[in-house]
């Protein structure tokens, strides 16, 4: 099917394509096609060309940026600073971009430690369904003016209009890393310690755990603890994490990167699999994880147990079956069948979504919410 | 509206009647917020004691075409919890259960009238605390907390209130239900939670909370610096900023302010110019080798004086006299007005000098206490509220302070709301189309205006 491509380079231009389109769908860098792929009727406006960092005081923790600026430029930025985004976006080597990642609402095992998109996104400059540019929340660290519409574009998925400009809280990045791989031989053994380890005072940067065999369990569980800060303390507080936990093998150095990069990049995704974010419990993970073994899916548990990724071999209206049962909702980003999706299941927000969708997009050109 | 209205003959059938206050004498704790200027007797006050009662009496009011206003403690300094004309107030201070707090998710479950302090007391058996921390906190509630997105000292490392909550469960403004986010700290689809934190009650009334609790710190380290002048102190913050350290609070007074806190809370601060508090937060090993790096830094900014403290007691000392600075401003001057504006950081030199000159051209004494980590000022504006034209000078060098901070590009309120004291400085913050888009979605939520009616946002527009 051949259809319509606006490449957008302006705010005004954007503004122009929103009045101008029935129905509209965005694409960033495209790392996500599942969530870019335009339904059929839909304009693809192509946001890559809206890109540039229009403001960054480091002595501020904020930068402001237009929304298709790719992740990887701005990250590239901030550490020339000794700065980053603390909630570790995904797939910036994919060509992730700033607005993609906000509309996606995607994070990283990073977020344990600080928080996620929804935390360090302050200000954003929209367009709404009806090609008026809005600005909501601000450039500053702190702000309680006004409804928080920054918020609101979190997870959005362009369904509440298109992001033009985005203002972000950073933070200085820990000057080094070193992990703890804990090998456990079932989720029973692990989730005690994953709970031992929440309550007490270690400051983790990252609290992941996966199956050691792809798709499998029988083969036992990994569980991934990371620390950041000054190098000359990670030793101590190494050895610390071990005694508290009473096993692990330090891992340090490239290897240590290497694993925590691939986590960014979903290197594990077996191919031909739809990966999908489930935001879950820690304590609804037993019961989910043993339907993903079944039918063979590979996945990771990051964020400290309350993020799922899944790879679906399968259809995935099975996986939206198997979601509804267990109450949780699913986003894919890539791969699959496309149908149905991106979402999996309920959307949240009830009567109080679609009012606040008919102000935002009184005529339904964005997708549904 | 007298007693024969339907709005009350329906709410004493749902209210006993020690629950449903009508007479003038009962009123009258609930004319005012601690934004003490502002007054309003509201038609009735009711004391619900459960989450159906308040959803049955939104329910009534929207029948009855009736305006209300939810309130936790009232300690707002915005008048976000002041009564309106002919409408009542929704007392929740009696829905104060912690309903699950459950140790192993880090989260708690709480009713909306469940005091902050409360929170972390109960986590701290198990190692957790609730991070947002008002001075406000021993009485504040949850539900005002999660209307105003308040904030506290620190917040510079994990933010406000919006920050820490996962989920709530709503009324809405015309009675429906809705359920908003979860247990997970993350989620699906837009952030509903998030978008309903800081509305100021205007899409109605939280009644359950889900707040995700912090593992306690290892160790603090509390450094006190003294300066000879603001400025001085206000570098300091940039250098510790430069070096790349990320406290977990950064806080100033002035001269006018340690004084304050030396009366009300006896904290033993040297006397000078300007305090500059530090705190790092976290692992041993980690905070002791920070702390050698903080000590480095603070010493390169001409301190006339730095002291630090390491035991629970000391550290308890220096923040009580930073707590107890707002409230102690009151022994200084008969009234005061605490102003709550945000500049950039590297801005906060600027904006101070313009307010000392503001405050010689006024003749009126502020002292000043304020959040510099997120430069976040809280200007205490002292006067006497007998001396006739005193509350409105006052008032009128408040509202060039807010101009002052839009001017430098920051924001009216860091976390005391706008509600109906900075009412009319939203629009001079946001432009003509953010005002509308905020208005229709209000009107989208609430078309009969009935939840928080003229605050935030003017009546009618
Ligand atoms: C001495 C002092 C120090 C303070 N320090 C700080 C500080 O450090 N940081 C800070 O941020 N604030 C501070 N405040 C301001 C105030 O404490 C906060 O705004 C607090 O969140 C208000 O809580 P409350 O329970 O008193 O709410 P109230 O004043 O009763 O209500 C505040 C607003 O919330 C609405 N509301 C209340 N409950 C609900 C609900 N369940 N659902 C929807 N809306 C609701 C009310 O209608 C009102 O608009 C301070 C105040 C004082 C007096």
């Amino acid at each position: 099917m051949i259809r319509e491509v606006i490449s957008i380079q302006t705010v005004p231009a954007l503004q122009d394509a929103v009045r101008a389109q029935p129905r509209l769908h965005v694409r960033g860098g495209g790392s996500k096609p599942a969530l870019s792929t335009p339904p059929a009727g839909a304009t693809l406006l192509d946001l890559s060309g809206l890109a540039g960092v229009l403001e960054y005081e480091p002595e501020e923790f904020t930068f402001t940026a237009l929304a298709g600026t790719p992740v990887a430029q701005v990250q590239e930025m901030l550490a020339e600073q000794g700065q980053y985004l603390p909630f570790d976006p995904p797939l910036a080597q994919a060509r992730a971009t700033l607005g993609g990642v906000v509309a996606a609402g995607t994070n990283g095992p990073g977020r344990f430690r600080y928080g996620g998109v929804r935390d360090f996104l302050i200000g954003v400059r929209f367009v709404d369904g009806q090609g008026e540019l809005v600005r909501g929340g601000g450039k500053v660290v702190k702000n309680a003016a006004g409804f928080d519409f920054p918020k609101l574009f979190v997870g959005s998925l362009g369904s509440l209009g298109v992001l033009a400009e985005v203002t972000f809280k950073v933070f200085p990045e820990p000057l080094a890393y070193a992990s703890l791989g804990v090998d456990l031989p079932d989720l029973d053994a692990l989730l005690p310690l994953l709970f031992r380890l929440g309550r007490s005072p270690f400051d983790l940067h990252a609290l992941d755990f996966h199956p050691v065999e792809p798709g499998g369990s029988a083969a036992g569980w990994r569980l991934w603890v990371r620390l950041g800060g000054l190098a000359s303390t990670l030793g101590p507080r190494l050895d610390k994490l071990r005694a508290f936990l009473g096993q692990g093998e330090p891992v340090t150095g490239g290897q240590e990167s290497v694993h925590w990069q691939g986590m960014l990049d979903f290197t594990w995704q077996p191919e031909g699999t739809a990966l999908v974010k489930v935001p879950v419990t820690p304590q609804g993970i037993p019961a989910l994880d043993e339907a993903l073994a079944r039918a063979g899916a590979d996945r990771r548990y990051s964020v400290g147990g309350n993020l799922a990724w899944v790879a679906w071999p399968g259809k995935l209206a099975l996986l939206a079956e198997l979601l509804q049962a267990y109450g949780l909702t699913g986003l894919v980003l890539r791969g699959g069948d496309g149908s149905p999706g991106p979402w999996l299941g309920a959307l949240p927000g009830g009567v109080f979504a679609q009012r606040v969708k008919g102000v935002l997009d009184p005529e339904g050109k964005f997708g549904p919410v | 509206m007298d007693h024969t209205h339907p709005l009350l003959q329906e709410l004493a059938r749902l209210y006993p009647p020690e629950r449903l206050l009508t007479r003038t004498a009962q009123l009258a704790a609930y004319e005012s917020d601690a934004l003490t200027a502002f007054h309003q007797r509201p038609e009735a006050v009711v004391l619900a004691e459960s989450q159906e009662e308040v959803i049955e009496t939104v329910r009534l009011c929207h029948r009855h075409r009736v305006p209300f206003v939810a309130r936790g403690s009232g300690t707002s300094l915005s008048g976000g919890s002041l009564p309106v004309a002919e409408g009542i107030v929704i007392a929740l201070n009696r829905l104060n259960r912690i309903l699950r707090l459950d140790p192993d998710q880090r989260l708690a479950v709480v009713e909306p009238g469940v005091v902050n302090l409360h929170v972390s007391q109960a986590a701290e058996p198990h190692g957790l605390y609730y991070a947002p921390d008002p001075s406000s906190q021993p009485i504040c509630t949850i539900g005002g907390n999660v209307a105003f997105n308040s904030g506290g000292a620190h917040c510079l490392k994990y933010g406000m209130t919006s920050n820490h909550v996962l989920g709530i469960k709503a009324v809405l403004p015309d009675g429906e239900v809705v359920h908003l986010g979860g247990e997970s700290l993350e989620g699906v689809g837009p952030d509903w939670t998030g978008f309903f934190v800081g509305c100021e009650g205007l899409f109605g009334i939280a009644l359950e909370i889900t707040l995700r609790l912090l593992p306690l710190p290892e160790t603090f380290r509390t450094v006190l610096a003294a300066y000879d002048s603001l400025e001085a102190a206000g570098h300091a913050v940039s250098a510790v900023i430069a070096s790349g350290l990320l406290p977990g609070a950064m806080e100033i007074m002035d001269r006018l302010a340690i004084q304050a806190a030396e009366v009300g809370a006896q904290a033993g601060y040297p006397r000078t110019e300007a305090l500059l508090i530090v705190e790092l937060e976290g692992e041993e090993v980690a905070v002791e080798a920070e702390f050698a790096q903080l000590l480095q830094v603070i010493q390169g900014t001409q301190p006339v004086e730095v002291r630090t403290a390491q035991g629970g007691d000391e550290r308890a000392r220096i923040w009580k006299g930073r707590k107890a600075a707002f409230s102690a401003v009151g022994r200084l001057a008969p009234d005061y007005i605490v102003q709550d504006g945000v500049v950039p950081r590297s801005k906060l030199g600027e904006a101070l000098a313009a307010i000392s000159a503001l405050s010689r051209e006024y003749g009126i004494p502020v002292a000043n206490v304020f959040h510099a980590g997120d430069g976040n000022l809280h200007p205490l504006i002292l006067f006497d509220g007998r001396e006739p034209g005193a509350l409105e000078r006052a008032e009128e060098l408040a509202g060039k302070i807010l101009d002052l901070c839009i001017h430098l590009g920051g924001s009216i309120t860091g976390e005391h709301g706008v509600g109906v004291e900075k009412r009319s400085f939203l629009p001079r913050m946001f432009g003509p189309t953010e005002m509308a888009l905020m208005h229709r979605v209000r009107r989208a939520v609430d078309g009969r205006e009935l939840a928080n009616r003229g605050k935030m946002l003017a009546i009618g527009e």
